[in-house]
């Protein structure tokens, strides 16, 4: 028997809101999160703007023991056990039971430790003060962190597994996510991912020269995915996070069902053919998007949105030849493409799985979200789809498949197809 | 400074670490800190780094192993700051 793989639950801590019902009322209006940082003008950083979510850090009390929050430094843990523990309580099910929940896992990634965290530890332990560090630093530092937590809380005891795949990571987790249950290995995963773009992650990025710096005194502007005016990206902090179900499962305790997730596709270039360390090969992109198509086991003409990786960089034309070779699709023929970049920026880890929950909600609400900052689409790109595959302001129109995709460093791809639940399959 | 005050001192260190705060009211010298204040083992380390940064002391790792109740680390302390 062929499981089916849905939705039932959506969490999400991003630039421009936090929990559902901000994101959701931001994404339809353009509401752009990416802010000036002031100190990093101190910092002498090039690019001075990012996205950071407006996240109170005391209600996170509500979210974990009082034990857990006293010495909780990681904002990424916070971010992401909010949006998974949101997800979770959004799904219908409770926070915190005694019994162990064999059936469910969770796979939840992330890109980067936390160099505020880890300078810490240096700074004590180079001081000759290890002795004070405590019991709480290694929990926090171990790559499996957030898993930890998340799975800790919810009492869950199927694959606790932590993913890294640089920017393709959010995606990926889902993917795998997806894979257990389909493998009949699990009937439930809390799948996601979170980051936080700390001024030391942040300056890396900003010595390799691929981050806006044109729009300092416009924040607001600076991320422009597909335009002839991008310059770069804008990093961006947050987390996503998915409940994903077995269809029977789900079911058989009258869960709401938001979104079938039809299947999807990973791979790596192998930084072969043109793909490096930090750009993807186009026949591995190419590729991805074919394979998870016909995972997916629909028709490449019968999509109806692409949430694309675009960035804002030089590799945004590139992108959108490889979905038209994918997909076999251009000019009119295209799909709507968006890029929720536009308005958050780019959270790295956390973008595929940010980018899937805004890709579940225009499939709930039937929406297309706007690109904002596209006053100029970039002519190489009006040269392969239609502008009218551009929409600058929310488009309500029936939306049945969504095809999201994420490319990260190492020339690693993942890509998902989402589509709206058809009780009849 | 004498062992009740050290008593008083200590609960305020002990809060954090105590899911149940109404287990901190009534302890005493022989109040086990992981049986009867249900306080994670791992967490003691944590509650002997907060007590040196209160009272400006050091516990070594020995004297730091022999505390098992509330009394073990009043006589810590009071050793300490005598």
């Amino acid at each position: 028997m062929s499981r089916r793989v849905v939705i039932t639950g959506l969490g999400v801590v991003a630039p421009n809101g936090v929990g559902v019902p901000e994101f959701l009322a931001s994404i339809r209006q353009g509401v752009s999160g990416i802010r000036y940082q002031p100190s990093y003008k101190d910092l002498h950083f090039n690019s001075q703007v990012s996205g950071i979510p407006q996240f109170n850090w005391e209600r996170l009390k509500n979210y974990v023991s009082e034990i857990t929050f006293h010495g909780l430094q990681g904002h990424a843990l916070g971010y992401g056990i909010m949006a998974a523990l949101d997800a979770w309580t959004d799904a219908g099910n409770a926070v915190g039971g005694s019994d162990t929940l064999w059936d469910t896992g969770c796979v939840f990634g992330s890109s980067v430790s936390e160099c505020d965290v880890v300078k810490k530890i240096i700074t004590r332990v180079d001081a000759g003060e290890a002795k004070k560090l405590g019991s709480r630093v290694i929990e926090q530092m171990m790559n499996s962190s957030i898993t930890a937590y998340i799975s800790g809380r919810l009492g869950l005891g199927n694959r606790i597994v932590a993913t890294s795949a640089a920017c393709a990571t959010g995606t990926q987790a889902i993917l795998m996510g997806y894979e257990y249950i389909q493998q009949g290995v699990a009937k439930r995963m809390v799948v996601g991912s979170s980051e936080h773009v700390d001024p030391y992650i942040f300056g890396a990025f900003d010595s390799m020269r691929i981050l806006s710096r044109k729009f300092n005194h416009a924040p607001e502007q600076a991320s422009r995915p597909m335009s002839l005016s991008a310059g770069g990206f804008v990093p961006g902090s947050g987390s996503g996070a998915l409940v994903l179900e077995d269809l029977d499962f789900a079911l058989s305790r009258n869960a709401k069902i938001y979104a079938e997730l039809l299947g999807g596709a990973c791979n790596s270039g192998g930084q072969r053919n043109g793909g490096s360390m930090t750009a993807p090969a186009a026949p591995g992109v190419i590729r991805c998007i074919s394979d998870a198509v016909a995972n997916a086991g629909v028709n490449p003409d019968s999509i109806d949105l692409i949430s694309g990786h675009l960035t804002a960089t030089a590799a945004d034309t590139l992108e959108i030849q490889n979905w038209c070779l994918a997909l076999g699709r251009n000019g009119r023929n295209f799909p709507p493409v968006n890029s929720l970049k536009s308005m958050i920026g780019h959270s790295l880890s956390a973008a595929g799985s940010i980018e899937s929950v805004a890709a579940v909600l225009q499939i709930i609400h039937q929406f297309v979200h706007p690109n904002i900052n596209l006053e100029d689409p970039n002519p190489e790109i009006l040269r392969q789809i239609d502008i009218g595959c551009l929409p600058t302001t929310m488009v309500e129109r029936e939306i049945r498949t969504v095809a999201k995709a994420n490319f990260g460093f190492g020339d690693v791809n993942a890509c998902l197809i989402f589509s709206k639940y058809n009780q009849n399959g | 400074m004498d062992r009740r005050t050290i008593l008083e001192e200590l609960k305020k260190v002990l809060y954090p670490y105590t899911e149940n705060k109404e287990l901190l009211q009534n302890i005493d010298d022989h109040t086990n800190l992981v049986k009867d204040l249900k306080i994670n083992s791992a967490n003691l380390v944590d509650i002997i780094i907060d007590a040196e940064a209160k009272y400006n002391i050091e516990i070594d790792f020995d004297s730091a192993e022999k505390i098992i109740t509330v009394g073990n680390c009043i006589d810590a302390i009071a050793e300490k700051i005598k």
